[in-house]
């Protein structure tokens, strides 16, 4: 049934901002430059000639423009959101309220240290927690994200090798791993070659120590792994690793799992980033920001890069440059620079105040929750769905799509149809190594009450492909402000601006 | 523990529903020996009220710019944020939603990413932009990489305007690759021209970078520089710290720029003691493929009606592993969104009265300082910020006003430590947040410590 | 009648002369699905055997395609870059990659023809 406006209830359509434009219109009203002083422009010959093109709206409209938008987006605080791999747990308004203390949102990274010294307190005690939770001596606090955390990491190696003597030439990555691994290795100079997986789904053990050799700088494991499972065997890998001279990088993406229960610096783990928005609750924002702090061990602390808060004879002191590093502490040799300024302060403010609020018990509770949580999906769903490996699982179990064979239904008309029954969809197609993957994570933000729920929803969608019932698996979304996309189209012929005089009449006529 | 809804029921009946005797047999795969028995040695769980008392405790000892007189600039400018913008962001939808991967759902941050990327692209003159970066620093590294690849060749020439902790950044990224970084020693007066910037150029530069203003506040027209780059089969790459400055100074794209790597910052998002921020990233269209970062494409849906997706994607990480344009995933989302509905509150009249507002002030400001004695204001040009060189050392008397409760500005040691040419220099940036009665009393410490 | 060679990769070169057209195979290209955009190296490029001398995306895959043979392109079929869809049309016709000047025409004796390329890709499926 259509209405004449498109518009379906609740559900508005919403032109660009560039087709609301009333030409000179503006919601935010400052005073006239003209009025306060009236000189020559010191912009010399590089002052702007022409027009930017930007639209003008008054404050209603751009309110309206955004708040619709909004209602097009699935959240974590409206739902269910069982992202394998990516931990979407909730995300407290306490967070919130502290990052925008004007005492810690409004002060700029290089204001004279005496005066920001509640700053750096609190990146020192974030940091403290962090190195405390992981069991490891040493922390760079500035990378941005898990993906700038990884290099920061293999950067940190790449420097303690060279300092040895050789940097080496080959990481070893699991086939399982994130992208992330092995363009963080290329970006750090490595050759990167993979590791095979057992049919447990875990790194082959015996495979790993015959690629082992003097020219392996580092393996990057993540543990516990993106099947969801603890590698069971971690002690023994990164024991094999250090007896030929190389380091362990784990990816930490997965930490919710362990937090409070395994300390990574007891497997012998010597660098791994922590996703601040995954684990420790600050909001994933639709695509960031982040930020990935990494955990060093005592072979790479020496390294961590610059800059670092340390107790000094004043207070808090901030090491910014080589040289003081070095009349700091006579090894340090940091490896350069990751970001501009000090980190994401920000994001840091977020997760202290997660973590103080949880404390050390209720960390430990969160992530046994979190366990369970998968731990009972697996067990109300595995005579109907197929999972990949034997349980117990860690905080998220893998299915695959064996139990969709000859139904004609794929893994992704499977998601379709759950976000019709208001779920957003697990992770899809991820890990690679199982075949139309299905990985979800509830977390332990959600309780027994959705977790069955979600169970009867995926139970009676299972029977219904099973029962050859494909037509709704084929047209869904069907509740949604878009159907499915053509992605082939707009990746033929990339749209990716606005340009003025292409009305929405004329593209879809196109 | 206010965010776990599991009661000990549930957990005793789902444990049950698992066969599993106790939450211990669900980490079996974990060795004893490294299975923590009890909680670490931190803090046990607090209220809300208690941890907003740490925190605002912490808070209490900084001295924040809304409660002085603030000058500081340097990559990172307090500017006023209008109340809808930090509002929206705050919308449960936009704020804990997840990468736009399911495009039937996410068709709000799809559109709004859309609309960013074009504001995005009008501003610096450029024809695409993508989502965003991490900021501006890592993304003038970004660039100095893509340019690399687009050139097919791996030197880099850094001016001795651009930030420090840019050049720092990009030297790090190249650290272990096969690029070599030739950076220019600072230059506060602005002497560097096209012509002795293109003589560093040789058959193997892939880029020259220029920020603009520069670090000290000069602003220049890069035209012929361009030119010169293009000449010799180079790219030209232009750093923005202060997007403000755009709505006032030519656009890089107007100047022949190929990349422009700025910080979005000033726009929508709060000083944060530097992070997280928003790197902003256009290019020419036919680079597009060299890329790094999501990209937000039109498309339509099976009924024929608009919407967005996440496109291009082969260039990424999930997709092409090592081979990738960068290793980027987690971007800066919701700084982005924050950049662009304070960018579409301001509109065409509203960000180029912002841009003349601020060069007014400054202005006014400099011209006051270098009537002082002792106060030389060393720019030919600037927008909102430039630097003086003062007849004591900068550093001593920004600590000195600090003490009397004004933020004077950066003193170029902070970032060029041991370089006595610029001992003396002071950084100042006035925006439209800074009042008379801040200039007065700036000026009034000043006389008084010099 | 110019011979056809198709090669494990699934890559198949024509040849005409010293100069072989080179491109997917109707099979590759069903396995991609909708191709959306093929990047070629310029004319003046030289490769080895067994080096990547394309790369054809889908929107969810990259695939690296490698030079068949020794040789230089001497022509690489812009068409596809505003036709990208040639790919999945015509496989093995107007959806040809590059041409490439041949150093050893002997290397082509090592490749399937048609027939021990059919037979080998059914024992794919």
């Amino acid at each position: 049934m259509s209405t004449v406006t498109g518009n379906r209830g609740l559900q508005l359509e919403e032109k660009l901002i560039f087709e609301l434009n009333s030409p000179g219109m503006t919601a935010v009203d400052l005073p006239n430059p003209h009025e306060i002083t009236n000189v020559e422009s010191r912009l010399g010959n590089a002052a702007r000639k022409n027009p930017i093109g930007l639209p003008g709206l008054s404050e209603p409209q751009v309110v309206r423009h955004y708040l619709r938008l909004s209602q097009k987006n699935f959240a974590i605080d409206g739902g269910l959101y069982p992202l394998g791999s990516c931990t979407m747990k909730h995300n407290p308004r306490l967070n919130e309220k502290m990052a925008r203390l004007p005492g810690l949102a409004d002060i700029h990274p290089l204001q004279p240290k005496s005066t920001v010294q509640g700053a750096f307190e609190l990146m020192d005690m974030t940091a403290h927690w962090l190195k405390t939770l992981t069991g490891m001596p040493a922390i760079a606090m500035s990378p941005a994200a898990g993906a700038h955390g990884e290099l920061c990491g293999l950067m940190s190696i790449r420097a303690a090798l060279e300092a040895r003597g050789d940097a080496r030439s080959r990481v070893l990555v699991p086939e399982s791993a994130h992208g992330t691994n092995p363009a963080s290795a290329h970006m750090c100079g490595y050759q990167v070659e993979t590791i095979p997986a057992t049919d447990q789904g875990r790194v082959d053990l015996a495979a790993l120590k015959g690629m082992l050799g003097d020219d392996v700088a580092a393996i990057m494991v993540t543990n516990p792994n993106t099947c969801g499972l603890f590698e069971d065997e971690i002690i023994e890998m990164t024991k094999a690793v250090h007896d030929i001279g190389g380091l362990v990088y784990c990816d930490g993406a997965n930490f919710n799992a362990i937090v409070g229960r395994v300390r990574p610096g007891d497997l012998g783990i010597d660098a791994m980033h922590l996703n601040l928005h995954k684990t420790f609750s600050t909001p994933h924002g639709g695509g960031g920001p982040g930020a990935g702090p990494v955990v060093l061990s005592e072979a790479l602390a020496a390294f961590a890069p610059l800059p670092y808060v340390v107790h000094g004879k004043d207070g808090f002191d901030l090491i910014e440059q080589a040289d003081d590093a070095a009349e700091f502490s006579s090894d340090a040799k940091p490896y350069g620079r990751m970001k501009g300024f000090h980190g994401q302060f920000g994001v840091f403010v977020r997760a202290l105040s997660y973590m103080l609020s949880m404390g050390s018990d209720g960390l430990r509770q969160a992530s046994s929750d979190a366990v369970l949580n998968a731990n009972y999906l697996m067990a109300k769903l595995s005579d109907l769905l197929t999972v990949s490996y034997d349980g117990p699982c860690m905080h998220e179990v893998l299915f695959d799509d064996r139990f969709l064979k000859d139904t004609d239904v794929t893994t992704l008309d499977f998601a379709k149809a759950m976000i019709d029954e208001g779920f957003h969809p697990m992770t899809m197609y991820f890990p690679l190594v199982v075949h139309g993957a299905l990985l979800m994570e509830p977390t332990e933000t959600e309780g027994k009450e959705t977790l069955d729920e979600f169970v009867d929803v995926i139970r009676a969608l299972a029977e219904k492909a099973q029962s050859g019932n494909t037509q709704d698996f084929k047209a869904a979304p069907r509740y949604t402000p878009r159907r499915r996309l053509d992605e082939t189209k707009a990746a033929r012929n990339p749209v990716l601006v606005w340009s003025p005089g292409r009305a929405p009449e004329l593209q879809a006529a196109e | 523990m206010r965010y776990l809804p599991l009661t000990d029921d549930d957990r005793q009946e789902m444990l049950a529903a698992i066969g599993a005797p106790n939450i211990e047999a669900l980490y079996k795969d974990v060795a004893q020996e490294v299975l923590l028995d009890k909680p670490v040695d931190l803090p046990t769980t607090k209220g809300e009220m208690e941890v907003e008392q740490i925190i605002a405790g912490l808070a209490a000892k900084n001295l924040g710019a809304g409660a002085a007189p603030f000058f500081l600039g340097a990559g990172n400018y307090s500017h006023h944020i209008p109340a809808s913008a930090d509002h929206l962001i705050q919308r449960s939808e936009f704020l804990t939603s997840y990468t736009p991967y399911q495009p039937e759902v996410s068709q709000g941050t799809l559109q709004a990413l859309f609309e960013f990327q074009t504001q995005v692209a009008m501003i610096t003159g450029m024809e695409v932009a993508n989502a965003s970066l991490y900021d501006g620093a890592t993304g003038t590294a970004e660039a100095a990489m893509m340019a690399c690849r687009v050139t097919r060749r791996n030197k880099v020439i850094i001016s001795g305007g651009l930030h420090p902790h840019y050049s720092e950044v990009t030297a790090t990224n190249a650290k272990f690759l096969d690029l070599k970084i030739v950076t220019n020693p600072a230059d506060p007066e602005g002497l560097e021209n096209s012509e002795s910037l293109a003589a560093q150029i040789d058959d193997d530069t892939a880029c020259v970078i220029v920020q603009n203003p520069s670090f000290f506040g000069q602003v220049r027209n890069h035209s012929q520089l361009a030119e010169a780059c293009h000449e010799k089969g180079a790219l030209l790459v232009v750093v923005v710290t202060e997007i403000v400055s755009l709505g006032a100074v030519m656009a890089p794209g107007d100047m022949g720029a190929d990349i422009v790597a700025a910080e979005g910052q000033s726009i929508g998002n709060a000083l944060n003691f530097g992070g997280p921020h928003v790197g902003l990233f256009a290019v020419r269209e036919k680079h597009l493929r060299q890329m790094p970062g999501r990209l937000a494409g039109e498309t339509e849906d099976i009924e024929g009606k608009r919407g967005w997706v996440l496109t291009l994607s082969t260039r990424e990480q999930h997709i092409r592993r090592e081979k990738a344009t960068s290793n980027i995933c987690t971007n800066s989302g919701l700084c982005a969104l924050a950049f662009s509905i304070h960018m579409t509150l301001l509109g065409e009249a509203g960000f180029t009265r912002l841009a003349h507002l601020n060069h007014a002030k400054a202005i006014e400001l400099a011209d006051r300082l270098d009537a002082l004695s002792g106060v030389d204001v060393i720019n030919d040009t600037f927008f909102n910020e430039f630097t003086v060189r003062l007849s004591k050392p900068a550093a001593d008397i920004v600590d000195r006003l600090a003490a009397q409760g004004i933020l004077a500005g950066v003193p170029a040691s902070r970032l060029y430590p041991g370089n006595d040419d610029l001992e003396n220099l002071l950084i100042l940036a006035v925006t439209e947040t800074v009042t008379p009665s801040d200039m007065d009393r700036l000026i009034d410490a000043l006389e008084g410590v010099l | 009648m110019a011979t056809v060679k198709f090669t494990e990769e699934h890559e198949w070169i024509s040849m005409d002369g010293d100069v072989g057209t080179v491109g997917i195979s109707d099979y590759a290209q069903g396995q991609l699905g909708d191709v959306v955009y093929v990047e070629v190296r310029e004319a003046g490029a030289s490769f080895n055997k067994g080096e990547e001398a394309a790369v054809v995306e889908s929107v969810k895959a990259a695939s690296e395609v490698y030079a068949p043979v020794d040789g230089e392109i001497v022509e690489a079929n812009k068409a596809l870059e505003d036709n990208p869809a040639a790919v999945n049309t015509d496989a093995e016709g107007d959806g040809w990659f590059y041409k490439i000047k041949v150093t050893n025409v002997s290397d082509l004796d090592g490749l399937m023809d048609e027939a021990a390329y059919k037979a080998y890709v059914a024992e794919l499926d």
